[in-house]
């Protein structure tokens, strides 16, 4: 190995095999909880009339979040990342919600009628 | 290629520093080289972000509006597939990352084990994929012509999900948005198999380089950008699975 | 015009052409088709895109010649349709959209922040082709038939009621979008990463941030046109009716999804245009660009915001009255970063020394024409009047003055500016000043009477109309064919100039940035050293030390 390729390992941080294997778990860990979750009725939270917030499918994107988490900070190795790399996951992320959410702003206010 | 040609013009300049054979020539460093291109893998993720957004935006709408059809229409997957498939393809990213770690710390036979693992992981991921569209083709749950609202106009016809679900039968406009939830089903998760079957080809690519050395010479580059695609098809599956198969099995 | 000039050239009895350059360098087809020098791909897409920019404009001829009489006297309807419909989208996908980008942006930004390539030269080479595999598909689209749905493919029309191949005409737009992508990664990529010692972000020519802005929305909006068009064919092959009220889709579901993209490509066509203004207004008034941290930041703040105001293409669709509120509130706040631009560029100017080379003057036009057709985007930007004055003769006048009047002006003013870095050679300086001059003048005959004929209430798209707006029509396409003329006129300058212009030298505009401290045409590797950046941007007395060590060391 010459100086540069060493210095070039140092530079990127390699994360252990023990690493992902707990993240593994953790990931099936969430599977099984996700599936049994979708089994019960977790009810709902009338935050206004007409305005009715269901707990199941938040449950289900909560943990479907959770693991797309771990996967992209431990097996992507975002959490070793430069800052920009951090930056680009984060601009993504946000683009994709502007893309659902300021759509869905037009559908959920249709039903609210003319002022 | 005019890049070696003109390093070899250019060859007093150059002569001051000695570089990896991989590097390429319009790079100064290894480093530099391998931030580039693994920056350049992210932003090519954040267009596949984008592009899948744009079916879950429609599904998002339409399972809004048509909720007792999706509940409905889910009940037609059976979770035991789904369940199976992600947790192969959860198997299948840690395999994947332990590749990246056998290309990092230089271990081939290590390396060629995890991308076979990878490999096999995948091609059950996509077996079972078929066995779950074929069934669907059985029921006529493919939208289209032959499309049929049978099983939910009149579930008890539909022993298998009636014993487990007891649904109620649908209006028949209700039971005819079903035909949207497959399609936006198949739409999703056939773009996610598309994506797949390109994974899985680029891996078989990489079989035969890991097994000529390529990855385990320090480049590991196109291991860890492969690694950053094949984690993003999973994450997608992981999306997938929670919106299309766990609606509301109560 | 004042006979100043700025314009030094080397002296012509003794220069020569450098051997040695990135033309010269290897012959042969394969040595072009296969290079992945940045230089070479970008003449490449010149070659390509002014190909399809004839095509685009011979079909606003033929739109023009049809509107001359209130009847439908040239062609049937249903062709009418075709014409504009094909005319659309030739100009946005495959000319305005790859035109500075893929040209100057892919010729210049290596340059500009001393790097021998962009990061990614393969890709580079593969986003060529792309575009040519895309316009072959356009092309044949063409030959077969066309299209007829508007270059909006709005639903339901192209995916239940046209039997016009709009599959294809999806799929080259596909194709070509990916083209889109791969150059706006590379660019993004390259910029971060590939910048030479000392060139700090606040360093940069306002061209290269402007391109920067520009990639950021290639890369996040472009594939969102990906999937909706790949919805399109869905539903017009299988029936999948996402689309279809019948089925219990919703056909503004399309909109949505299409403007998503379709807005932010209007920055994507115009971000770069203002790119090459900073540069010529600089140049030519001899200062550095007023406000250098505003133009920079409102070049990235164009790009954010331009994601979040689609749908005030929508307005008199069906979404509801509250979202029409917020995106008309959200499109206000995108015009500010635009407008101070212009103000910028005005105090750039103000008490410059103001020299009127061809760019100068199409970049005068640019900001001339650029305002008023952003304005007219803030009277369309607000619900009420956009009522009124939406999918009328008005739409079709803003988005030309900004698209034609701004981004086609830019384009010229950009060409114009680095021919003599491209080629080593100077064109004719009367005769493009005299073509600039006749753009201008042709341009505003073309579309100023059609804001009027907008809030007469003409429609757009109709190939017949009431009779009482013919007057307006004739002198619309008298200005288009004096329009023509304008652009003809460069493509035989400009080749002449290949083979007798007289030699450019280096610098011929006195002008900062790296590009111009290397040999024209440059080299291959673009520069022998990676050089080492210890100025700031424009700084004109940087130059002139420079130009005195210069005559120090060779005296």
């Amino acid at each position: 190995m010459s100086e540069q390729d060493i210095q070039h390992e140092q530079e990127h941080h390699i994360v252990s095999p023990t690493t992902y294997a707990i993240i593994l778990l953790a990931l099936l860990v969430g599977t099984a909880l996700t599936v049994l979750a979708s089994y019960f009725d977790l009810g709902e939270w009338h935050i206004a009339p007409g305005l009715t917030l269901f707990w199941n499918p938040v449950v289900a994107l909560a943990i479907a979040t959770t693991k797309m988490t771990l996967v992209v900070l431990f097996f992507m190795h975002v959490k070793y990342s430069p800052k920009l790399t951090k930056l680009t996951v984060a601009s993504g992320f946000f683009m994709f919600l502007v893309l659902i959410g300021m759509t869905l702003a037009d559908y959920f206010t249709r039903a609210w009628g003319r002022w | 290629m005019s890049d070696s040609t003109a390093i070899a013009n250019g060859a007093a300049a150059e002569a001051h520093h000695e570089h990896p054979p991989y590097q390429r020539h319009h790079f100064e460093t290894v480093d530099q080289q391998f931030d580039a291109t693994n920056f350049a893998m992210w932003l090519f993720l954040l267009t596949e972000i984008m592009f899948f957004g744009g079916l879950f935006t429609a599904y998002l709408i339409m399972r809004n509006w048509y909720y007792p059809a999706f509940v409905a229409a889910s009940h037609q997957l059976q979770i035991k597939w789904g369940t199976a498939n992600t947790a192969v393809l959860i198997a299948s990213s840690f395999t994947m990352a332990m590749g990246v770690w056998s290309a990092e710390v230089r271990r081939r036979k290590s390396l060629l084990i995890y991308l076979g693992l990878t490999l096999l992981f995948g091609l059950t991921f996509l077996g079972i994929k078929y066995i779950e569209w074929h069934e669907k083709w059985e029921k006529h749950h493919i939208p289209g012509i032959h499309y049929s609202v049978q099983s939910f106009v009149n579930p008890q016809s539909d022993p298998e999900v009636w014993n487990e679900y007891h649904d109620k039968p649908l209006q028949a406009d209700m039971a005819q948005k079903t035909e949207e939830y497959f399609f936006l089903y198949f739409a999703m998760t056939g773009m996610h198999a598309l994506h797949m079957v390109i994974g899985v080809g680029i891996l078989v690519f990489m079989i035969f380089r890991a097994k000529a050395g390529a990855y385990t010479t320090g480049h590991v580059t196109f291991v860890e950008n492969f690694g950053l695609y094949w984690h993003f098809v999973d994450i997608i599956w992981i999306y997938l699975f929670a919106l299309l198969y766990l609606i509301s099995r109560h | 015009m004042s006979a100043a000039t700025i314009v030094s050239l080397p002296d012509q009895s003794t220069a020569r052409i450098p051997r040695m350059n990135f033309l010269t360098k290897e012959n042969g087809l394969l040595s072009w088709l296969l290079t992945g020098d940045h230089k070479r791909i970008a003449t490449l897409y010149l070659i390509s895109i002014t190909f399809f920019f004839f095509i685009g404009g011979a079909l606003a001829g033929l739109i023009r010649l049809e509107l001359l009489t209130p009847q439908t006297s040239l062609m049937a309807a249903d062709t009418y349709n075709k014409v504009f419909t094909m005319h659309g989208i030739i100009m946005i996908f495959f000319f305005l959209v790859p035109s500075v980008p893929a040209t100057l942006g892919n010729f210049l930004i290596p340059m500009m922040i001393g790097a021998k390539d962009l990061a990614l030269p393969k890709v580079n080479l593969l986003s060529w082709y792309l575009y040519i595999i895309g316009g072959a598909m356009g092309v044949y689209v063409m030959a077969s038939g066309g299209v007829d749905t508007g270059w909006t493919f709005t639903t339901p029309l192209s995916t239940h009621y046209v039997n016009t191949h709009v599959i294809s005409t999806a799929m080259a737009a596909f194709v070509a979008g990916f083209s889109s992508v791969f150059t706006g990664l590379n660019f993004i990529v390259t910029i971060h990463k590939m910048r030479a010692p000392g060139m700090t972000w606040f360093r940069l020519p306002l061209f290269v941030w402007s391109n920067y802005a520009a990639s950021i929305l290639m890369v996040l909006g472009t594939p969102v046109l990906a999937i909706t068009l790949v919805l399109i064919m869905l539903e017009r092959t299988v029936g999948i009716g996402v689309f279809d009220p019948a089925k219990g889709g919703d056909p503004l579901l399309f909109q949505h999804l299409f403007w998503f993209y379709s807005h932010p490509a209007v920055y994507i066509m115009i971000l770069p245009g203002m790119g090459v203004i900073s540069e010529v207004v600089s140049t030519f008034s001899r200062k550095r660009v007023f406000g250098y941290t505003a133009v920079a930041f409102s070049s990235v703040a164009i790009a954010v915001f331009g994601f979040f105001v689609w749908a005030h293409h929508m307005f008199i669709m069906g979404i509801s009255n509250y979202a029409a509120l917020i995106f008309s509130l959200l499109t206000m706040l995108v015009a500010v970063p635009s407008a101070i631009k212009i103000f910028n560029w005005a105090f750039t100017l103000y008490k410059g020394s103001i020299t009127f080379e061809t760019p100068m003057l199409y970049a005068f036009g640019f900001m001339g024409l650029f305002t008023i057709g952003g304005l007219t985007g803030v009277f369309l930007g607000t619900t009420g009047t956009d009522i009124h004055l939406t999918e009328t003769y008005f739409i079709v006048a803003h988005f030309h003055f900004v698209m034609v009047g701004g981004m086609l002006m830019a384009f010229l003013a950009g060409i114009h500016f680095w021919w003599p870095k491209w080629t080593g050679r100077m064109y004719p300086e009367k005769i493009s000043q005299f073509a600039a001059v006749v753009t201008f003048i042709g341009f505003n005959f073309t579309f100023f009477p059609q804001f009027i004929l907008g809030m007469l209430g003409m429609p757009r798209r109709y190939a017949a109309y009431p009779p009482e707006f013919q007057a307006l029509n004739v002198f619309s396409t008298a200005g288009a064919s004096i329009l023509g003329v304008g652009y003809l006129l460069p493509i035989l300058y400009l080749t002449w100039s290949l083979k007798y212009g007289e030699i450019a030298g280096n610098n011929p505009w006195q002008a900062t940035g790296l590009e111009w401290q290397t040999q024209s045409p440059p080299l291959t590797e673009n520069f022998p050293e990676i050089p080492i950046m210890d100025h700031e941007a424009y700084d004109y007395e940087w130059l002139e030390r420079q130009q005195q060590e210069e005559v120090a060391s060779v005296g």
